[in-house]
Order: C-alpha cells, then structure tokens, then sequence
C-alpha cells in the first residue's frame, strides 16, 4: 500500500505558504504516493482547492489522521504536534538548536522529524532539497522591492525632460543567497548597489552580478566552514563600523543579511548610523527574526526613525507565496525522491546517507541532532604530485639537452657516420649525404606548422609521398644495356606488370591527395 | 631530355616540394603551398618519363596506369566526407606501402638493374630492396588496419595477444636472419624465398602492431604511417640510386615523424609506448585498483535550458570532439554559432591536439562547416580563458577535457594536457550516454556541480539547441 502524503494548512499568522502545490503533486503521484491537501491550504498562496484536485491530491478536512508523512513549512505548533502520532514522518522547517522545547514534545510523539533546515549544505548532491537557500534568494529580491516601495525615488537613473534623476545607491551588507538574490534585483532595477561581507571570497560573486564589493580594510577571513560566516575580531569589528559609517552616510537603502548560525544577529548599524542617512532612505533589516542587524529594527514591522524607513519583515519570503511554495515544493519533492529511491510510494529513511542523516532530527521517537560531523574527505595532498611538464606549443625552442646526454647522442652518431664511412661504397655516401640533410629539412619546415593544418599537411605529405611513382616509372621501360647476357633472362612481362600495378597504385595516391587537400584548404578561412 | 636536364628537374621538384610544406605551415599560404606539390610533383614525374631512364616503349603503358589510377584517386577525393578523412588517408598509405613492396620485387627480379653489381655494392644494395619492401609492407598492412579501424570495420579496442613482445622480438629476428640469408644467396630463385618469408612476417608485424593500438591513439598512427610511407619511398631512392625519391621520401618521414612526436606530446605519452600499444587496458587496471571511482550526480539540462544559458552568456566556448564528427553535426554547431555571435556573444572554439581521429581533424571539419579559422583556438591558446567564459559547450568529446588527467596521479591519462573546461561558470556536455571515452577511463567532469549534460546524439542535441536558440 502506497504511502499518503498530507499537506495540513499552515496556522501560522501571516504565513502564506503552502508545503506542496498542485504541479509537485503530480511528480509525487508518479513516485508512488497518495497526496492529501487540506482544504484551503493553497488559498493564500492563489492555488485553489481545485487545482489541486485537478492534479490527482484529495481534498481532506483533516490531514493528521491517516496521513504516513506530512509536509509543512512552519514548525509545528504545540496544538499541531498533539495530533502526531507514533511511526508518522514530519518534514518541515525545525530549527532544533533554537527550539529544544519543540524536539522534545516531537520526540515524546515517537514521530520521525526531518528538518529540511538542518540539510547539509555543503554536499553539492544536497542543493536542490536546499530550502533555505530557495526561501533566502525569494526573501533578497522581496526586501529589494520592498525597499523601492518605501523608497521615493527611481531606481535607475535617467534623464527626463522634467530633468536629471540620480540612481539609487544600495548598500548590501551580507552576501549570502539572500544578499546576492538583492543585489542581483537592485542592479536590474538600474541601482548602484554595492555591498559587503567578512567573506572574501565572496567577491567575485558580488561582481559577477554586477555589484561593486567594498572592502574592509583590515585582514581577517572571515569563513566559518560551511559557507557560513563567523564571529570576527575586535580590530575587524571596529574598521567594519567605520566602514558602514561611510556607507551608510552615502546609500540611498541599506539592506542587510548579516547572519552567524545560533547566534544572534551581528549589530551593523547603529542608531548614529540611521541618524546620518538622508530622509527618505530605506532600511531594510532581513535578520529580523534573530533581532536584527539594525539597532533601531522592531521585528516583524516596518518603522519610520529619524526620517528613515526601517523595515523588519521576518515573512519576507511569504510575502512572495505563489513562488516560494512552489520552489519549497519542489526541494520537497527532490527531497522525497531522495527518501524514495525505488519509486513505490514508500519512503524510506536511510540513516547511511549523508544527506538524508543531516536532516533527520528525530527518527522514530529519538533525538538524532546534532548529526556526527560530516566525513570530511581527506584533503589532497596540495602539493600536486609529478606535475607534468608544462607543454610547449610547438614552434617554441625546446630546452637544450643535458650535456651528457647531447654527448652520448653525438658519440652514437659518430659511431655510425665512421661504420658508414668506412665500409659504404662512394656512390651510396653520396646519397646518404642527400638524406641526413632532407631530414634535417623535413624537421624545419614541419615544426612551425600551426595545428590547424595537421590533417591538410599529413594528406599533402602524403601525396607527395606518391614521389615513389618514379621507382616505378623507371623499372617499367629502361634503356636495357647493350651487354645481352644481363638483360637476358628479364621477366619482362612480370616487371611490367608489377610497375604498371604500382604506377596505377600511386597515381590513386597522387591524384586524390592533392585533390583533397585541395579541398581541404578551399574550406579554411577567415 | 638528357640526364643533366632531368636531373636539373629534380631539383627543382625538390624545391618545390620543400617550399610546398612550408606553405602548408600557415593557412594564408597553404594553398599556394598545395599548389608547389602538384607543379613538383608533375615536373618530377615529366623529367622521370622523358628522361634518359624510360624508352618510348613504356609511354603507353604509363599513360594507361595513370589515367586509371587518377580516375579512381580523384573520384574517391571528390566524394569523400569531411569526417572520413582519416580512412582516405590510411588507406591512401597503404597503397604507397604496397608500391613500394611491388617495386622492391621488381627491382629485385631485374637483372638489369642488379646484374652488374658487384661486393659491397650488391649487398648495400640488396640490403636496401630488403628494407624497401620490409617498410613497405609494414606500412601496407598496417594501413589497412587503421583504416578499418578508422571506419569502424574492426573493432577500436586494442587487441593484446599474450606475449606480444616476444611475438614481435621473434619476429625481429627471423627478419634478421632472412637478411643474411637473402644477401648471401647465389640466385634470384634462391634469394626470392627469404624475401617472400620476410615480406609475409612484416604484414603480420604491421596487422600485429597497429591492432594493439587503442582508438585514442589513432591520431599517433596515422602520422606514423604517414612518415613510413615516406621512409619507404626513400629506401626505394636509395635502391634506385634516385636522389629525389630519397629526398622527396625523407622530407615526407622527417614530418610525419615530427607530426607523431607532436601528437603524443599531446597525449604526454611516450612515442615507444604508444607503438607499444595496450592503452587503455593497463591504464583500466589501474584506474580500477585506484578506486577513485568519481562519485556523485549527474545534472541533466534539455536543450530549450541549455539555450537559455547560452542566449545570456557573454562568452562561450565550444570544445568538439569525435562525437561531433561522426554525428556530422559541424554545420549545425557553425549555424548556433553565428546565431549566438550575431547576439554579441563571443564565440569560440577549443581544440585539443589529438581531438578526432587524425591530427587537425576538427579544424578541417570546422572549416568545412566554413568556421572562420581565427574563430578557432588551440589549447595552449584558450586554456587560461576558461575562467572568464560563461558557458564551454563539450560536443562528443570525453578524454580530452578530462579533469582525471590532471588531478588523478593514478589515471591512465595523467600528465595529458586537457582543456579544462571545468573552469568555465557552467561547462554543458553533449554526449550519447555516461559511456567511457576511448581511453576507457571515467571522467569525473560529468559529476561536477557545474556540468551539465544534454544527453542525445551530438546531431540531433544540436538541432535541438539551434531550434531552441532560433525560437
């Protein structure tokens, strides 16, 4: 019997979103699953109840009972894990290390509890169940229209006919998914957008979306392992507020992202930083929800202070429901193929899996988090063992020979020219001479031949090669001496016969390999 | 024509000739280049027929096999396709090889030519119709191999009997011994035995030899049957006492010589090693005890995504290999290429040494396509471009563009230089299936977080593509 899937309603105030929409259910009633909606579940999200009827999902009043898994965005609520039942698997976001209260409630249910917040993010296999990250890129860009929409003025710049608009300035302090999804939004909005972060490698990023990264000028790293941040120094620190101090005088909106995991949220901006902006600015503080990196931030509401507009949404991504459940759905449904490899509408919680024990916090009634530290693979060894010799492209004068060796090489030649010397008839040196030197000809004018031409080269070569016709040529008909004795006894039908075969044989070779390359070369150019 | 004339001619051939390969080293004066063989090449065989060597009573004869012979070479150059260029061209080898054989017994029968030989004479010159045709046939057979192998006639896995060496060592020295035999023998009739016995050890030498060669190591083949072709010409110049064969045949050599020491350069494999054969089994051995078996997940992309990606790319680089050739897709990829460039997209193309099956084997295919040739980057050119390209499209290519090469000391393909288009923000593979490349050896590229791979034949993924893109 295939599994069933509920999707309850959220209850949270404000929350929007909705665990599953109607195009996932279809993919998972391919997987094997039975999937139950509740009734309204989509509305705030603008899916109707009959949409996901229409994608193959019951409409239930009550998803607790009979369901075996249960997707959902917010935590559960007390009311909520009340209705868990022993053997049911929750997938929803957690948050075990701020909500020990709530892991111990789920795990006196004897529930199974995957905290898709808890995913390893670090495994490239985990990206696209990555939750987090899909909510933060939709959080970034909402705080960036959320900010134009306080904001009183154009984003871009432009000239009208009413006269010169400056660009907005944008400052992002933070740019992780969320920082770099606003400073993608703002520069598309035609912003100067520049933005900051203790991590820098990160810059490049910054840039690449086009945003300008602005440095704080004192060396610390900041990466605190698994592309999170981490606590800096107090020298650090200190340049930092100097440099938001700069900022913050200049920017037009500030927004910020700055987040250390379990941590409450680094204060950058300081209520003498809000009181140096120009009226009119934006604040817009998307560490909310952790008290904010703004002093003058009151969560969860939108403020007027010192003429500027601190806003402190912690639903930023709800704000966006339509997209961001549909992007959760479907890190849930990469999730559950993840879970159900064989697509028999059983899922099954593999402990082994890396991925899958990162997210499980609870499994059948016992705490499973904090997970063991992810198997780091041992590093490679840095030093690259037997780098190959860089290569040279041809044409590029090779490093001579070691002495030695260029001495044994020509000791060997020497040799050989005495042995010919000595013992070689006057006529064949003679020739021999001709070709030691066409060698030497041979390898001049081929090394500088570009790459390109390879193939035309080899089929020139080769047609030339057809030069062999002569030896043919001159066995077919030669003026035979007047001495009959050794021209009697000539096989004359069988030379002829051979020449006349090989000549047949070479004009193949010679007429079709000029042919060729001439085709060949008709086709090169600019 | 008198013997001062024609030997005059031939140096004049020589030149030519020279002058022609050096035309070759650059496009803008390649086919000036070609243009230089044929006026040698006809000078050469004009000064050879009206000269002192050939009677008239050999004219029709020559004018007969010429013409049948030219029919058949120009046909087979007028249709053949771009992509079996490397089968034209060994098998045009062969037919040089087996000259060479032919003439070799010729001359050997001819008592006018060795009749008045006498001493060291004789035996140098008995000692060159013996090497002549040993080459000769070598190259022969060995040809015919590598065409079929090149058509895919037989098989392109190397073949290994046990104790190949020894074969080949056994071989050596009966060849040896039929030398001795063949230089000390009294007769014609005597003496054609040894010849006979060598000349059918050194076919199988060549099927033996080139049989053990894998597939990837086709491009080093080729040019080495190319420069015995030549050095079979110019043994037969030295048997003839024809300083323009033996200059002609050791200019052809040197290059195919210095051709195959380019390519296996470009493999960073040893040139004795790859004549050797057995690539790709020991290396198999190898990668297998390893166990660095490359882990990990395959991200697919359909074509309408992969348009998508390259429409806002700024720069791209498309890196074809064999794949593309036998799908026949180069006109395709031309006609997305100059969608994209006409878009403002930088476009352009990287081509490793030894991509295809013959050296250049993509440039001709490209320029075929009619691919501007300065649109057309050799690796050492664009390898430090790859981290500034947005997307580099792989097309049918696999061992080339294998990161193992340089990361994995225990591949069988470490130390060979790759493009290394994993540096690119997205690399986008188009191949048939997750099927090993030639060398046999798996290729951790497929598995990094930024390939993608459009699965499908080269042809139909770049149909697709230039549907997407045109839409």
């Amino acid at each position: 019997m295939s599994q069933l899937i509920a999707v309850p309603r959220e209850t949270a105030p404000d929350e929007k979103r909705v665990a599953t929409v109607p195009e996932v259910v279809e993919k998972l009633a391919k997987l094997g699953f039975r999937v139950a909606v509740q009734s309204g579940a989509g509305e705030a999200a603008n899916f109707s109840d009959d949409s996901y009827r229409a994608a193959g999902a019951q409409i239930v009043s009550d998803p607790w009972a009979d369901a075996d898994i249960i997707f959902k965005v917010r935590a559960p609520t007390a009311d909520e894990v009340g209705r868990l039942r022993a053997g049911q698997v929750l997938v929803s976001f957690i948050w075990p290390a701020q909500n020990p209260d709530l892991m111990q409630s789920l795990a006196a249910r004897k529930v199974t509890v995957l905290a898709i917040d808890s995913l390893p993010r670090t495994l490239s296999r985990a990206q696209k169940m990555d939750a987090l990250t899909s909510m933060a890129s939709i959080s970034g860009y909402r705080a960036v229209i959320e900010a134009a929409n306080a904001f009183g003025r154009f984003f871009s710049g432009q000239v009208t006919a009413a006269g010169k608009v400056p660009p907005a300035k944008v400052f992002v302090a933070g740019a992780g998914v969320a920082g770099l999804a606003a400073i993608g939004t703002a520069v598309g909005l035609g912003a100067i957008v520049r933005a900051n972060d203790t991590r820098a490698e990160v810059a490049d990023q910054v840039k690449s979306l086009g945003g300008e990264f602005v440095k704080v000028e004192y060396e610390e790293e900041g990466s605190g392992g698994g592309g999170y941040a981490k606590v800096m120094s107090e020298g650090f620190q200190k340049a930092q507020r100097e440099m938001y101090a700069k900022q913050a005088k200049d920017a037009d909106i500030i927004i910020t992202t700055a987040l250390i995991p379990g941590r409450p949220a680094p204060r950058l901006i300081t209520a003498d930083m809000v009181k140096s902006m120009k009226p009119g600015s934006v604040i817009v503080d998307m560490a909310g929800e952790q008290g904010g990196n703004c002093e003058l931030t009151e969560p969860g509401k939108a403020v007027v202070k010192h003429g500027v507009t601190i806003i402190g949404y912690t639903d930023l991504a709800s704000r966006l429901a339509k997209q961001s459940s549909t992007l959760y759905a479907t890190n849930l449904f990469r999730l559950t193929e993840e879970l159900c490899k064989k697509k028999d509408g059983i899922v099954d919680v593999n402990m082994e899996d890396e991925a899958i024990r990162g997210l499980t916090v609870i499994k059948d009634g016992t705490v499973t988090w904090p997970p063991p530290p992810p198997k780091v693979a041992p590093p490679k060894p840095p030093a690259k063992p037997a780098a190959p010799p860089a290569p040279k492209g041809h044409g590029e004068p090779s490093a001579p020979a070691s002495a030695k060796a260029t001495a044994i090489a020509f000791l060997a030649g020497a040799i050989l020219f005495w042995v010919i010397g000595a013992y070689a008839p006057a006529a064949f040196i003679g020739h021999f001479t001709v070709f030691v030197l066409a060698c030497f000809v041979g390898y001049m004018v081929i090394w500088n031949v570009t790459p390109a031409l390879h193939t035309p080269l080899m089929s020139v070569t080769n047609a030339i090669s057809s030069i062999i016709a002569i030896g043919a040529l001159v066995q077919l008909a030669p003026p035979l001496p007047e001495n009959a004795s050794e021209a009697a006894g000539r096989p004359e039908a069988w030379i002829i016969g051979l020449a006349v075969v090989s000549i047949a044989l070479v004009a193949i070779n010679m007429f079709g390999g000029f042919a060729v390359t001439q085709r060949m070369l008709q086709m090169f150019r600019k | 024509m008198s013997a001062t004339l024609s030997t005059v001619a031939y140096v004049g051939a020589t030149i030519l000739f020279i002058l022609s390969l050096g035309g070759l080293s650059n496009p803008e004066t390649s086919r000036r280049g070609n243009l230089y063989g044929m006026i040698g090449m006809t000078i050469a065989v004009l000064a050879t027929v009206l000269g002192p060597q050939v009677t008239k009573g050999g004219y029709a004869w020559i004018l007969a096999a010429l013409v049948v012979g030219a029919a058949i070479g120009v046909y087979a150059a007028r249709t053949v396709k771009m992509t079996q260029m490397p089968e034209l061209v060994a098998l045009m080898h062969s037919l040089v090889g087996l000259a060479a054989v032919l003439i070799g017994y010729a001359n050997y029968i001819d008592p006018a030519a060795t009749g008045h030989l006498q001493g060291a004479e004789k035996t140098i010159h008995e000692l060159e119709i013996y090497i002549g045709v040993l080459i000769g046939a070598v190259t022969f057979s060995g040809s015919i191999i590598a065409f079929g192998k090149l058509s895919a006639k037989i098989g392109g896995k190397p073949v290994l009997l046990p104790g190949r060496h020894w074969i080949n060592l056994a071989g050596l020295l009966v060849v040896i011994y039929c030398g001795g035999w063949f230089i000390h023998s009294a007769s014609v009739d005597e003496g054609m035995k040894p010849l006979a016995i060598m000349t059918v050890i050194a076919l199988l030498f060549g099927v033996h030899m080139v049989m053990a060669i894998g597939g990837a190591d086709m491009p080093v083949v080729v040019s080495m049957l190319n420069s015995y072709s030549g050095w079979a010409a110019a043994a037969t110049g030295f048997m003839l006492s024809n300083d323009l064969l033996i200059v002609t045949g050791a200019l052809v050599g040197s290059s195919g010589a210095i051709l195959s020491y380019i390519m296996c350069r470009a493999m960073n494999r040893n040139f004795v090693s790859v004549i050797a054969g057995g690539f790709g089994t020991g290396g198999g051995a190898a990668a297998a005890s390893s166990g660095a078996a490359p882990a990990g997940e395959v991200n697919p992309i359909s074509a309408a995504e992969t348009a998508e990606l390259l429409r806002t790319a700024g720069s791209v680089i498309i890196v074809p290999g064999y794949g593309m050739a036998v799908a026949q897709a180069q006109h395709t990829v031309y006609e997305i290429t100059k969608l994209l460039r006409d878009k403002g997209v930088n476009v352009r193309f990287g081509i490793h040494p030894v991509a295809g099956r013959m050296p250049g084997h993509m440039n001709v295919l490209l320029a075929e396509a009619k691919v501007p040739y300065d649109i057309v980057l050799e690796m050492d050119e664009i390898n430090g471009d790859f981290p500034d390209t947005d997307v580099a499209m792989v097309i049918g290519a696999n061992d080339i563009v294998n990161p193992a090469a340089q990361d994995d000391p225990s591949s069988p393909i470490a130390g060979m230089p790759v493009l290394e288009v994993w540096k690119a923000k997205t690399a986008i593979v188009m191949k048939r299936s997750m099927a090993t490349g030639y060398a046999g050896v798996d290729n951790p590229l497929f598995y990094k977080d930024n390939t993608r791979m459009l699965f499908g034949d080269a042809k139909a993924s770049v149909d697709a593509l230039l549907q997407a893109l045109a839409a």
